[in-house]
């Protein structure tokens, strides 16, 4: 074992291995917690560039653990486990800032930053694991790790949130247990494999291939959030901001949504699972869930839940582009993975800036915000308009590549579903704007006077919208999301 | 005693005897004592493991008189698992123990009472364990439960309350019951082959009609000591009335005793009937929801905790059904990793609720979030307990399950796969009513006062949690220690 | 019928009564004497486990366990009267 192989340990462990420390630190050393804090983040942020170049130039990185018999732990670093490692360990950096300012003057912060960095030691496992028992286990994790920082506000509310969130997502993990197991006892191994593992499997198993396939993602759809399994989101949003930022718009979700890419490309495989045609009836329901969840979206006064909502329908179109079947949809998808991670997490950023700075958390009290608070709306803004699909924003470039996947496989229901898709996106987050900007403050503001609220909690919003802006722009860039994507497509579609 | 004194089986017996007796002759060093011979005990049970892992089954013939007249001692990998499990949570209970029983100014005479008793019953349990583990032979087996039976009412009753003291007759009443069931079996065995000892028994095989009435009496007796639905009526009083150390040891290894009693002889001696396998395993899925249930309504924390033992008590039977099908090997690796993760959870979560409930004065569930104080290490403690009792990976709840799991899935038992999985989810409903208890804060009226500050005596519950959620890190390597000397019908 | 069946079946007889005044009485006491009905029901099996035809010895062995029993049983029965006197102490305190 090289020093170079024990990266993907390396990488976990930044964050694995600062939450001990930060959960027996005293409540008043925030200087100290902060330091660690972002020392490990930057580290991290460090290290995964390593990682990508490396990858890039086709370096493999494995790290196996004996478990049980035939079972192992597998940490691997493929390009599709960069593509998630790089998104969650920038947005650590970036929402780790903007937690310390948010946080500025709460309580049991060790033991929220503690958790923080379990969340997003869990999220990189998820991203890293090599095989489908290995991602349980992260999974799980994730699941134990964000359920402290939902209840975090320790108030009756909170709390029966918190009570949903865990109903949810432990019962989707119980499922997706089960779904492993059957793997495991079917097939004598877990592990991703690029094409898939069950191909051989198929002519004497189909039925119970099938009920697998369901299995496995009724256990992933929990956490993204797919209709009906999606009640839990909005309801957890009673989270502090930056928990809902980065757990709920990105890690959370992005695991369950990454591991039904994970199961179809790397377990099923693509090709047997379409000619399963089990992909079909997935991406009909991915189709349903983006309609749904933003016609829910639609009629939200609370601006966090319509983010939540609008987080419902988004992630789909990540299960969506997979479903499809068609490589080029899938670069849509595996582009969407990312950009809808920026852009979501600045919109709720820019959320908890609106709630903290002003005490505006209700839609129809963003009249004239934009005048107060011009940074944070300004990054909002450009989220929203790229949520919408505005070209040359982020958002633009994966539906594109949705639409043209569909396209080319006939499936011109897509074109459709796209463009309905992207009205409703205008008109839940259009009056917004209108509002925000051009829209007199009517009777006294909520909180009169100027807004309170640091650089720390204005300029990380302003960054990730400026990522947001980037990944538009310089789309075809070596390191781009959509340059990664296509990596990572080659990998899973050609032999 | 020349060769008592060498030999580590022999070892394992009289240290924690002579300890025994010299904490009750000695009662001012009684808990040094009990430390003491908690490491030694610790280290012969270490030195044991190396022993059999490196060269095999050890066997002992106490005076050189050996099987069938005389007693046996003999160790396999599950008897070493079992000793390794019993040395560890016993020493760090005893720590918790000597911190909690501490001489205070001015204490009442109870108070000196429970730092006097609490030593020697606690070698004494650990004699009769330790022998029972090594025993080979059903009537020693029947005499070491015995000890340990007496050993565990003194520890039920040691805090003197009416309530312990009632719960404690019941207890033992209900133990001495299934003492005479099992000694009616060993009768019936004598009887019917002319032999007691397991080897023996085993080598004979031939299946006598006398011999499924001893496995049924033998049977409901142990079901009975070890708190098998229905037959669990005595347990939560006993385990939620004791104080927080003894529950402990009493939730965490005097049931296990049994429980590898009964699948020492369900696997070894006798192949039972399917009939009856599946009657356990039927009464194990019963024993999973009655006390997951009850678990949900329990008012006390404490409470809640014993309760939760009924239900993974119940969960470990489910193995027993799976007996004698493809999946058994798997299913019996399984209830040995539950047995072992229950202890060690068991043994945390009761050390830390006995912590929690001395924090806030009371250990009503309704009223814990208004507890101005919240002993941080503790709670921490109790939240990874829980981790390991739902069975989330990593931890030693999770491997068992995993096994239990897979030997159900391979040998197509679907119902006892369900049972597993919505005994999980039970699990997880009724410890989460405790962790939001802690984690509420808006019905506190004064200042939190978060105790930060840790005690010594915080240390042992959180060493087993965390035990207990890392373990699966050496589970492989648990599996190969249990599969020396193929108990269970395991093949290494 | 031999004599040995007899005895058995007498003891199991003896095992029965004793159980069935365990379950229906909620007096300690009762309790503590049915156990020991009981328990002498379990030894009249035992022993008439150690019976053997005529012209042999009978077996030693099932009765070295009787006895180990009876001191198991006296010994219990010793804690749990020691149990009822303290639960009987604190009702009426002195």
């Amino acid at each position: 074992m090289t020093a170079s192989s024990l990266l993907p340990l390396a990488i976990l462990l930044t964050s694995l291995g600062v939450a001990p420390l930060i959960f027996l630190l005293r409540e008043e050393s925030a200087r100290l917690r902060t330091a660690l804090n972002l020392a490990a983040a930057v580290l991290k942020v460090a290290l995964v560039a390593w990682l990508s170049w490396r990858v890039a130039e086709g370096a493999v990185y494995e790290v196996r653990l004996a478990f049980l018999p035939g079972l192992d732990l597998v940490l691997q670093a493929d390009p599709l486990a960069v593509l998630f490692v790089a998104l969650s360990s920038v947005l650590w950096l970036i929402t780790t800032i903007y937690s310390v300012g948010y946080l500025e003057r709460g309580d049991h912060r060790s033991r929220f930053f503690g958790f923080f960095s379990l969340c997003v030691a869990a999220t990189v496992g998820v991203a890293m694991a090599g095989n489908l028992f290995t991602f349980l286990v992260f999974y799980e994790l994730l699941t134990l790790a964000t359920y402290p920082l939902v209840v975090h506000r320790g108030t009756a509310e909170a709390l029966r949130a918190g009570r949903i969130y865990l109903a949810y997502t432990l019962g989707g993990g119980l499922v997706l247990l089960l779904g492993t197991l059957w793997l495991w006892t079917l097939t004598g191994t877990t592990d991703f494999v690029p094409r898939g593992i069950v191909g051989d499997l198929v002519a004497d198993h189909r039925t119970a291939l099938t009920i697998l396939f369901v299995v496995l993602i009724g256990g992933l759809g929990v956490k993204a959030a797919l209709v009906p399994l999606h009640a839990w989101l909005p309801i957890a949003m009673v989270a502090p901001a930056p928990v809902s930022a980065l757990l709920h718009a990105v890690a959370v979700v992005k695991a369950g949504a990454f591991g039904i890419m994970r199961v179809i490309y790397e377990v099923f495989g693509i090709d047997t699972a379409m000619a399963m045609g089990l992909t079909q009836p997935l991406a009909a329901l991915a189709a349903v869930t983006i309609i749904y969840g933003s016609l829910r979206a639609l009629t939200q006064d609370d601006l966090k839940r319509r983010l939540a909502f609008s987080t419902v329908s988004q992630v789909s179109y990540i299960t969506l582009g997979v479903a499809l079947g068609s490589p080029i949809a899938a670069i849509g998808a595996l582009a969407h993975l990312i950009h809808q991670g920026l852009m979501k997490i600045t919109m709720f950023m820019c959320a908890g800036n609106l709630a903290e700075g002003l005490g505006v958390k209700k839609v129809s009290q963003c009249a004239g915000v934009g005048r107060r608070m011009p940074g944070t709306m300004i990054a909002f803004t450009a989220a929203a308009l790229a949520m919408i699909g505005a070209p040359p924003l982020a958002g633009f470039v994966s539906k594109w590549y949705l639409a043209a996947g569909g396209i080319g496989q006939g499936d011109l229901w897509v074109i459709a579903l796209l463009m309905g898709s992207s009205l409703l996106n205008a008109a839940y987050f259009l009056p917004i704007l209108h509002k925000a900007w051009f829209d007199d403050p009517a009777g006294a503001p909520a909180t009169p006077g100027r807004p309170r609220i640091g650089w720390m909690l204005t300029a990380p919003p302003l960054a990730t919208a400026a990522l947001v802006l980037a990944a538009g722009l310089m789309a075809n860039a070596p390191f781009s999301p959509l340059g990664w994507t296509r990596f990572i497509v080659a990998i899973e579609y050609i032999d | 005693m020349t060769d008592l004194a060498l030999d580590p089986l022999g070892l394992l017996v009289v240290i924690p005897l002579l300890g025994a007796l010299a904490a009750f002759a000695w009662p001012r060093g009684a808990t040094g004592l009990s430390l003491l011979v908690g490491l030694a005990n610790l280290a012969v049970a270490a030195a044991l493991a190396v022993k059999v892992a490196t060269v095999g089954p050890a066997h002992h013939a106490l005076g050189g008189w050996g099987a069938p007249l005389g007693i046996d001692l003999a160790a396999d990998g599950l008897s070493v698992l079992m000793l390794l499990m019993t040395a560890v949570i016993g020493l760090l209970v005893s720590f918790t123990a000597a911190a909690a029983f501490a001489a205070t100014p001015g204490e009442d005479d109870a108070a000196a009472r429970r730092r006097a008793c609490f030593p020697p019953l606690w070698l004494l349990l650990l004699t009769g364990l330790n022998a029972l583990f090594l025993s080979r032979d059903v009537f020693n087996l029947y005499v070491t439960l015995e000890i340990v039976a007496l050993a565990s009412v003194g520890l039920a009753v040691l805090s003197g309350t009416r309530a312990a003291l009632e719960a404690g007759l019941r207890y033992l009443v209900a133990s001495l019951l299934g003492s005479l069931l099992f000694l009616l079996g060993v009768g019936l065995i004598y009887s019917a082959y002319g032999r007691l000892d397991l080897d023996g028994l085993a080598a004979l095989a031939a299946p006598a009609p006398v011999a499924s009435a001893a496995l049924v009496a033998m049977l409901a007796g142990l079901a009975l000591k070890s708190a098998l639905f229905p037959l669990h009526f005595w347990l939560p009083a006993a385990h939620a009335n004791a104080t927080a150390p003894a529950s402990a040891l009493l939730s965490a290894l005097v049931v296990k005793g049994a429980l590898y009693v009964a699948l020492r002889l369900f696997t070894e001696v006798f192949a039972p009937a399917d009939p009856l396998a599946l009657l356990v395993g039927l009464l194990g899925a019963a024993a999973v929801l009655w006390g997951s249930l009850e678990a949900l309504r329990a008012e006390r924390l404490k409470l809640l905790v014993a309760w939760s033992t009924v239900a993974q008590i119940g969960l470990i039977f489910v193995a027993f059904a799976l007996s004698g099908t493809i999946g058994s090997a798997a299913a019996w690796q399984g209830a040995v990793l539950l047995m072992l993760a229950h202890a060690i959870a068991k043994a945390a979560m009761f050390l830390a609720a006995g912590r929690i409930a001395e924090a806030a004065g009371h250990d009503l569930i309704a009223r814990l979030d208004r507890a101005t104080v919240r002993p941080g290490l503790a709670l921490f403690a109790f939240g990874l307990a829980t981790i390991s009792l739902i069975g989330l990976p990593p931890s030693a709840g999770f491997v068992g399950k995993w096994l239990l799991m897979e030997g159900a899935l391979t040998a197509g038992g679907w119902a006892w796969l369900a049972v597993a999985l919505f005994g999980t989810a039970l699990t997880a409903a009724y410890l989460a009513r405790p962790l939001a208890a802690f984690l509420r804060f808006d019905r506190v009226r004064r200042p939190l006062a978060d105790e930060y500050a840790w005690r010594l005596s915080d240390l042992p519950p959180l060493a087993l949690a965390l035990m207990a959620v890392a373990f699966g890190l050496v589970a492989t390597q648990t599996l190969d220690l249990l599969a020396i000397g193929s108990p269970l019908g395991i093949a290494p | 019928m031999t004599t040995a069946a007899i005895y058995a079946a007498a003891g199991i007889l003896l095992v029965g009564i004793g159980l069935y005044r365990l379950v229906t009485t909620g007096d300690l006491l009762r309790r503590v004497v049915a156990l020991n009905v009981a328990s002498g029901g379990t030894g009249a099996v035992l022993v008439a486990a150690a019976w053997r035809a005529p012209p042999g010895p009978t077996d030693p062995v099932p009765h070295a366990l009787v006895i180990t029993g009876i001191v198991v049983v006296v010994s219990t029965t010793a804690v749990a009267l020691a149990l009822i006197r303290r639960l009987h102490d604190e009702e009426e305190p002195k």
